[in-house]
């Protein structure tokens, strides 16, 4: 893992004294509110339906043991016990005070984190695969790149105040687990065919919320050393070409669309030959001594196969589907990624107490080298974690109710906070995931549909990445009530669709049993080994809609 | 208006037209719309130029070598283009002064700094909120940046450059 | 600028406590967090005091984001909003009912 430098050090703690002051000045009426707010918000800090919010960065998801237990520490003595795993890799607690936000930032900084750019009109956290480094069809850790990122975005002076929010993601694998096409920017480590030159390709102008786009390849191939001169010509021309007369039309996503790729990919050739010089190159040295951070720990020489694992799983069912399903294929022979569901029937998914926290610290410190992940599903994961141990670590994990068995199962729903806790849904979102978490409870039946993934988000925005679930669900205000609409089809990874709307929006107590219809067309209809997303797409939309229609009939 | 650089307040020697009209003893800034007729017949005397943040670096290229300020207008402090526009200018070798003009707040002024602007011109009713101390402060908060600022080469990259020749040299030395 | 519509009558006022971020309504002359005191707006009048109250209070660093919300006034005298949205915030999370002011307050 990276470890901050006297100088990493001394800005995190310098921008802590900053926005307290920034606090000071608002108190003062040095600034207005008007002023203030964009501020707070580059610090992370938004004002929700009930308190303050604060977004912490986990940059790129990685975590370790005495960050965990310092974010617990936090929840208990700043908040209520508890914090929220964001679709981003993000933390978030829901009831900080302002007065006491800049401690809480200095806590942050004793163990080498911030919220720097969690939010506002900036380049966001970095994002990357959560099995970075340890995936199996890896190319490349795409870690290093995106600490690179993050230095390079952090406090940017020329792109502090952009037309729009701009979010950036990277992976050096083969699948893509970091949902590239739904970013601003998506990087992609790859090789040259031509000359076998490790570099990035470049997709720009994805996005979801009330406009969805998909992202699109600006350059096949761009040399290693051109990374940071190449984004900051990116940045340069959606700040000054960007539209500022609407918000809702100022992501890039929009420019690309309005202008097309082969115009914005100009503009930014223009910019980049401009900016392209030896002294914005990325300094080899300096990626090597980021790099060095991310080599790989020191894994043990062990066989393939555990028969200790394989023996506990026979006598243990639990520990059997656990193994099935939470288990990720990992780099090194006899270790695995075992990812630890934050998606316990009947809780707010993403959610975990402070207690959880401590004990995930623990298991990482023990059998993980120190290390955890958080997840864009909103789950933890240790990423090197020996198939010997898993026994052991499933029988905490259960002890402290982290031990569903459901990753990338139909109950491994993803939620935005929605109107319980946020100032801009429209409707609810975590009571819709914990009913239908209840309803395919059965550990049968979900093994039964299995692959199958629900994302529900409260409002336009799409936090909840509604538009790429197989089932999206979009909580809207209908009439004066709640109401969700449901998409069918989308798909974040490889063959990224997003989804197509099965029929009128339904009240939440309808929106368990329309989806049980249409698992049941599934069901019916799938050949042998087929997903309910290939299914999906070999049948098309039109059975699933009629299924559906004969619920929503029901309210009409 | 009050007018600011980076040693603070600062007596503005140019002078924005004043319903079309020159202010005696100030060089003018006239607006880009304008500038054509001034360069026709002020006949060589120094001269800036107001622009709007969506000006085209090339359309202004050419005027380089006779501008002695640019001053480019912020609509508002969150419409970040006049930063971007800046750097640019910069870049494309710009060396006349470079004047940020409307309601920034202090904690913009490094930002402003960074990207090449010399100075900036806000209205009076952020100078009441805001006075002069709020921007030297402001100036100074930061100390570190991982980007090069305009015309400066301590970027923490350099930082560690240094840091590692250093190292090197007092291993050779240790040898 | 074009007026702001203002919503129908009764109506309280609500906004976040600038320093702590809480929920609070106001009452004469002044703020609470217990819904229950809401000092309740009947006519015109009563409704633009409101107002021009949240307005100076913004202005003085005490509160942000202040706004009429239209109720009915139910049991107890219990303000009720009319939208769902304003009933949550009066509550606290409905996933989490040992949380806000459904716990605070008790109700």
């Amino acid at each position: 893992m990276y470890r901050y430098d006297e100088f990493d050090e001394r800005l995190v703690r310098e921008r802590v004294a900053q926005f307290a002051s920034q606090v000071e000045r608002r108190l003062s009426g040095a600034l207005t509110e008007e002023e203030f707010r964009p501020l707070r918000l580059k610090n992370g800090l938004y004002l929700q339906l009930h308190a303050y919010m604060l977004r912490i960065a986990v940059p790129y998801g990685t975590l370790h043991a005495r960050q965990l237990r310092q974010l617990a520490h936090i929840a208990d003595v700043y908040d209520r016990g508890y914090g929220h795993f964001t679709t981003r890799q993000n933390l978030q607690f829901n009831w900080p005070k302002l007065k006491d936000v800049p401690a809480i930032l200095g806590l942050l900084a004793d163990v080498e984190m911030h919220c720097i750019q969690t939010s506002g009109n900036c380049i966001r956290n970095v994002t990357a695969d959560h099995f970075s480094g340890v995936a199996h069809d890896e190319f490349e850790d795409p870690r290093p790149i995106a600490e690179l990122l993050r230095q390079w975005s952090s406090l940017h002076p020329e792109f502090e105040w952009l037309g729009r929010k701009f979010k950036i993601a990277v992976t050096g694998a083969t699948q893509d687990r970091a949902v590239l096409k739904s970013h601003d920017v998506g990087v992609r480590i790859v090789r040259d065919p031509a000359t076998q030159q490790v570099g990035y390709q470049i997709l720009i102008g994805g996005g979801l919320g009330r406009t969805p786009m998909v992202g699109k390849v600006l350059r096949e191939f761009l040399p290693r050393e051109k990374l940071l001169s190449y984004l900051e010509a990116v940045l340069r021309v959606y700040n000054l070409e960007g539209r500022r007369d609407n918000k809702y039309k100022a992501r890039i996503k929009i420019l690309v669309h309005e202008i097309g790729i082969d115009a914005i990919r100009a503009k930014v050739e223009e910019e980049f030959a401009a900016i392209d010089s030896p002294r914005n190159d990325v300094d080899p040295q300096e990626f090597a001594r980021i790099a060095a951070f991310f080599a790989p720990p020191a894994y043990e020489s062990l066989p393939d196969v555990s028969r200790k694992l394989e023996q506990a799983q026979a006598a243990d069912a639990e520990l059997a589907r656990f193994v099935e399903h939470n288990l990720f294929r990992h780099k090194q022979r006899g270790y695995t990624a075992l990812t630890i569901s934050l998606k316990p029937i009947g809780q707010a998914p993403g959610d975990a107490t402070s207690h959880q926290m401590r004990v995930i610290a623990d298991l990482a410190e023990k059998y993980s080298f120190d290390e955890a992940r958080v997840t864009h599903m909103q789950n933890i994961v240790l990423p090197h974690v020996r198939l010997d141990d898993v026994p052991e670590i499933f029988a905490v994990l259960r002890a402290e109710g982290l031990g569903t068995p459901n990753v990338g199962l139909v109950t491994d729903i993803l939620a935005c906070p929605g109107l319980d806790y946020c100032a801009l849904a429209t409707a609810r979102s975590i009571p819709v995931a914990q009913a239908l978490a209840e309803h395919f409870a059965d550990p049968a039946k979900q093994k039964e549909i299995g692959d199958f993934s629900i994302k529900i988000s409260g409002c336009i925005n799409a936090c909840g990445h509604h538009h790429i679930g197989n089932i999206g669900i979009l909580g809207l205000e209908k009439k004066g009530a709640e109401s969700y609409q449901i998409t069918i089809g989308g798909d974040p990874g490889e063959n990224y669709a997003l989804g197509e709307l099965l029929g009128p929006g339904l009240p939440a107590e309808l929106v368990p049993e329309a989806i049980d219809r249409v698992v049941a067309v599934y069901l019916s209809q799938r050949e042998p080994g087929e997903s309910f997303i290939e299914a999906y797409r070999r049948l098309g939309l039109a059975p699933f809609k009629a299924a559906f229609k004969e619920i929503a009939d029901a309210v009409a | 208006m009050l007018l600011l650089d980076r040693q603070g307040e600062k007596v503005d020697s140019f002078a924005h037209l004043q319903d079309g009209e020159k202010i005696a003893g100030k060089t003018p800034i006239v607006p880009l719309a304008a500038l054509e007729a001034e360069l026709a017949v002020q006949g060589g005397a120094p001269l800036g130029v107001l622009v709007e943040n969506n000006v085209r670096t090339a359309e202004l290229e050419p005027y380089f070598g006779t501008l002695a300020l640019i001053a480019i207008r912020f609509p508002s402090a969150a419409d970040g283009r006049g930063f971007s526009l800046a750097r640019q200018l910069r870049e494309h070798g710009f060396t006349g002064l470079l004047r940020a003009s409307g309601p920034l707040f202090s904690d913009q002024f490094p930002q402003a700094l960074a990207c090449g602007f010399d100075e900036v011109e806000i209205p009076d009713a952020s100078a009441a909120r805001q006075p002069v101390e709020h921007w030297l402060a402001a100036r100074n908060r930061i100390t570190l940046a991982y980007q090069h600022e305009h015309g400066l080469g301590e970027s923490i990259l350099d930082l560690r450059r240094a840091r590692t020749l250093e190292k090197n040299l007092n291993g050779a030395k240790n040898v | 600028m074009a007026a702001v519509k203002r919503p129908p009558l009764p109506v309280i006022l609500v906004a976040n406590d600038l320093l702590e971020g809480d929920v609070v309504y106001a009452v004469a002359g002044g703020w609470t967090r217990d819904p229950r005191q809401a000092l309740v707006a009947g006519d015109e009048a009563a409704a633009q005091a409101l107002e021009a109250f949240g307005a100076t209070e913004l202005r003085q660093c005490k509160v942000v984001d202040p706004y009429l919300v239209d109720v009915q006034v139910g049991e107890g005298g219990l303000p009720v909003p009319r939208h769902y949205r304003e009933v949550l915030r009066m509550h606290g999370p409905s996933v989490r009912r040992d949380l806000g002011k459904q716990a605070d307050f008790d109700y």
